[in-house]
């Protein structure tokens, strides 16, 4: 019960021997150059890890996952994360903000259109909601889309849009107004815009705190136009359709956020037992054990809550478990683990004294990097007020 | 074409490997092991030819029943079938031993008619890189060792061999046998997909009754050699700190030369 199963097991194995292997030695340049690595994308194909929740006429393993689809993806996140968050936001995004709205709400045609490539990592592709006047507040898009004859007519802007502008990035989706609803609200869909579309302008990658090897764009529409058929899904679903979406990736940040925790645990037993200060390892003096037992608290809590949420998630796609129980579980894993691995990072610069300030260490990176954790897929406060919501707390 | 594959169970090179007392054998126990890193490449250009055309490849192995590993991982990476030859009287068989096993269980999985067998140059453990050169000779094929390229065309095969001064183009009918270096290709890792395929693949379990092979003629007594001690290399002696007093350059120069190096 609480053990992963045998074939969660060796996939993780495996992830964790390619990320050693092909991720690991280059991370550091490519963050100090803030450089995409483009050419590992066909590789995280190959080993399945974009097809694992996609079934097999597209390219995908799912029936072959035994149920366990969306927990052998975070198992990747988690140990792709391990080595480097950028890169396991890489294959989150690509997964849970790519692949799965055309995935889940595709017709046939589209499905078959952009899938295949996406699966085996010869494409990305982007979901973008965030705007720079609406984040939290998504329902606030303002970018508009008026159906001209058999045309949409996209004109709006994006924010902070991860994998947009990869030179393999093949379309990206986003929320517009469509018009108003019979309530008076604003009418919101999700609209396919391929990349290289005349009127849609990816603006040039953004100076980040961290994260730097993931690619995040802000996006411009003007009079971009796209076939009336790349509508995504219902018309005036857009926002529906977006918080579904959202409950998956907020499982697979929690898993990216534990795969921090573990690295800070491992680093800092390693660091600490051999670092000597005062002729001692620092590690004997109970200042710095401390906090380390923290981490491991910290990582088993993580673990505890990333996976239930995880397995309450392919639970739900079996008909097993309810919606709500998998969006509760979802916000607490992901509020908990990322604040945690937040905490675990300035923990471990701690540790780490001098050297944890140091880009030679690999503290640096992280300390950078776990910031939008507590930010990205809902903030903190948003999964508070999912939890408040759920709770059935009164609301304002 | 059909390919067979020998692979071997090896101590996992990265972890402190250990022996036991009583036989000065590796204590399989005591560390972790896997499928020896050389021999992902000659199952990787097993693939490969077998993916270019057609065919099927089989892994097989000789070792403990932990070896079963190395044939799941090979079978992962996309590998059709698996032959694990395992038998308590197999323990402690030198490389001519292990050849004659090798030898009789690639008849039996082929029927008697081999056509093509690949081996890693060398196992990361006992680097000896004598047995592909054996199990040739016990099946009276050609042997072709150290390929760093292959192909196969029509009823021959073609490989390099690279040497420090040269290479060579060899060219051997089939059926053969060829051993292969690390840079013949780049091996893949296996996919989800490969690992879940991976456990409804067939591996079959011999012993040495199933291959008619006599367990007198294998086995620690019956090595044609005998480690009679194991010791532990002893820690590396500190370096050589040249000094730098205005003529760090030349000091330097002349360690180098007196040791070959330049
Ligand atoms: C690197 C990166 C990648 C991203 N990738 C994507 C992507 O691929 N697609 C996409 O659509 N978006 C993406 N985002 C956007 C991200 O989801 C938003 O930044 C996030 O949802 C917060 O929105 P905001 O930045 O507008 O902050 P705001 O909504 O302006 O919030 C500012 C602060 O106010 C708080 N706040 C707001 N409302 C309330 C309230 N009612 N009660 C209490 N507190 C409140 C927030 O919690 C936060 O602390 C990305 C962001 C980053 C930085």
């Amino acid at each position: 019960m609480f053990e992963l199963g045998a074939d969660h097991q060796e996939f993780r194995a495996l992830v964790r021997e390619f990320a050693a292997d092909q991720v690991a030695p280059h991370v550091a340049t490519w963050d100090e150059q803030a450089y995409f690595p483009v050419e590992l994308v066909p590789q995280l194909g190959d080993l399945g890890l974009f097809g694992l929740v996609v079934p097999e006429a597209f390219g995908g393993s799912l029936e072959h996952s035994d149920g366990g689809a969306f927990t052998s993806l975070c198992i990747a996140i988690e140990e792709l994360g391990y080595v480097d968050q950028s890169i396991g936001i890489t294959l989150s995004a690509g997964v849970g903000l790519g692949i799965n709205p055309i995935l889940t709400y595709g017709t046939p045609e589209q499905k078959e259109r952009w899938l295949p490539d996406l699966v085996a990592g010869r494409a990305l592709a982007g979901f973008g909601l965030t705007e720079p006047e609406a984040g939290s507040d998504a329902g606030g898009t303002r970018t508009r889309a008026t159906l001209e004859g058999e045309q949409w007519v996209v004109n709006g802007s994006k924010a902070f849009i991860t994998n947009s502008g990869t030179s393999i990035t093949s379309v990206t989706t986003v929320t517009a107004r469509t018009g108003v609803s019979a309530d008076g609200k604003p009418e919101i869909s999700a609209i396919m815009i391929p990349n290289g579309t005349a009127g849609f302008r990816v603006e040039p990658g953004y100076r980040k705190l961290g994260w730097h090897i993931s690619d995040t764009h802000g996006l411009a529409f003007e009079d971009c136009r796209v076939p009336a058929e790349n509508l995504l899904g219902e018309r005036g679903a857009g926002f529906k359709q977006f918080l579904k979406t959202l409950d998956d990736g907020r499982i697979a940040i929690s898993a990216l956020a534990l795969g921090c925790i573990r690295r800070m645990l491992d680093e800092c037993v390693a660091y600490s037992s051999s670092r000597m200060a005062f002729g001692r390892p620092i590690a004997v003096n109970q200042g710095v054990s401390f906090p380390i037992a923290d981490l491991a608290v910290m990582a088993d809590t993580g673990t505890l809550l990333t996976y239930r949420a995880a397995w309450l998630k392919d639970e739900y796609e079996a008909g097993r478990r309810s919606v709500d129980e998998v969006k509760k579980a979802a916000s607490v894993a992901k509020l908990y683990t990322s604040e945690a691995a937040m905490a675990a990072t300035r923990i471990a610069t701690q540790v780490f004294g001098g050297n944890g300030f140091m880009e030679e260490y690999p503290i640096a990176r992280f300390y950078r990097d776990a910031k939008i954790l507590e930010v990205g897929e809902g903030t903190s406060e948003v999964q508070r007020m999912v939890l408040g919501r759920l709770l059935g707390l009164p609301q304002a | 074409m059909n390919i067979v594959v020998c692979v071997k169970y090896v101590p996992d090179a990265q972890s402190e490997r250990a022996f036991r007392e009583q036989d000065k054998t590796v204590d399989r126990d005591a560390v972790d092991g896997l499928l020896s890193e050389v021999d992902e490449y000659a199952v990787e250009e097993a693939l490969k030819i077998v993916e270019a055309s057609e065919g099927e490849v089989t892994v097989l192995t000789v070792g403990p029943a932990q070896a079963a590993d190395a044939i799941k991982k090979a079978l992962q990476m996309g590998a059709d079938k698996g032959v694990h030859v395992c038998d308590d009287a197999i323990h402690g068989s030198d490389a001519a031993a292990t050849s004659l096993v090798l030898a009789e269980a690639i008849k039996k999985a082929t029927d008697g008619s081999p056509e093509l067998v690949l081996m890693g140059m060398t196992s990361t453990d006992g680097v000896m890189g004598v047995v592909p050169a054996m199990v040739a000779e016990r099946l009276g094929m050609p042997q072709v060792t150290f390929a760093s390229e292959l192909t196969i065309e029509g009823g021959s095969l073609r490989a390099r061999r690279d040497g420090d001064a040269a290479s060579d183009t060899i060219e051997a009918s089939l059926p053969a046998l060829v051993s292969v270096t690390d840079q013949i290709n780049e091996p893949r890792y296996p996919s989800f997909k490969g690992i879940m395929a991976a456990k409804k693949k067939p591996v079959e379990q011999w012993t040495l009754a199933d291959l008619g092979v006599d367990a007198g003629a294998v086995g620690i007594d019956a090595a044609w050699t005998k480690v009679i001690d194991v010791a532990k290399r002893p820690p590396r002696a500190q370096g050589t700190i040249v000094k730098d007093e205005g003529d760090g350059g030349t000091k330097l120069a002349e360690f180098l030369a007196a040791g070959k190096f330049l």
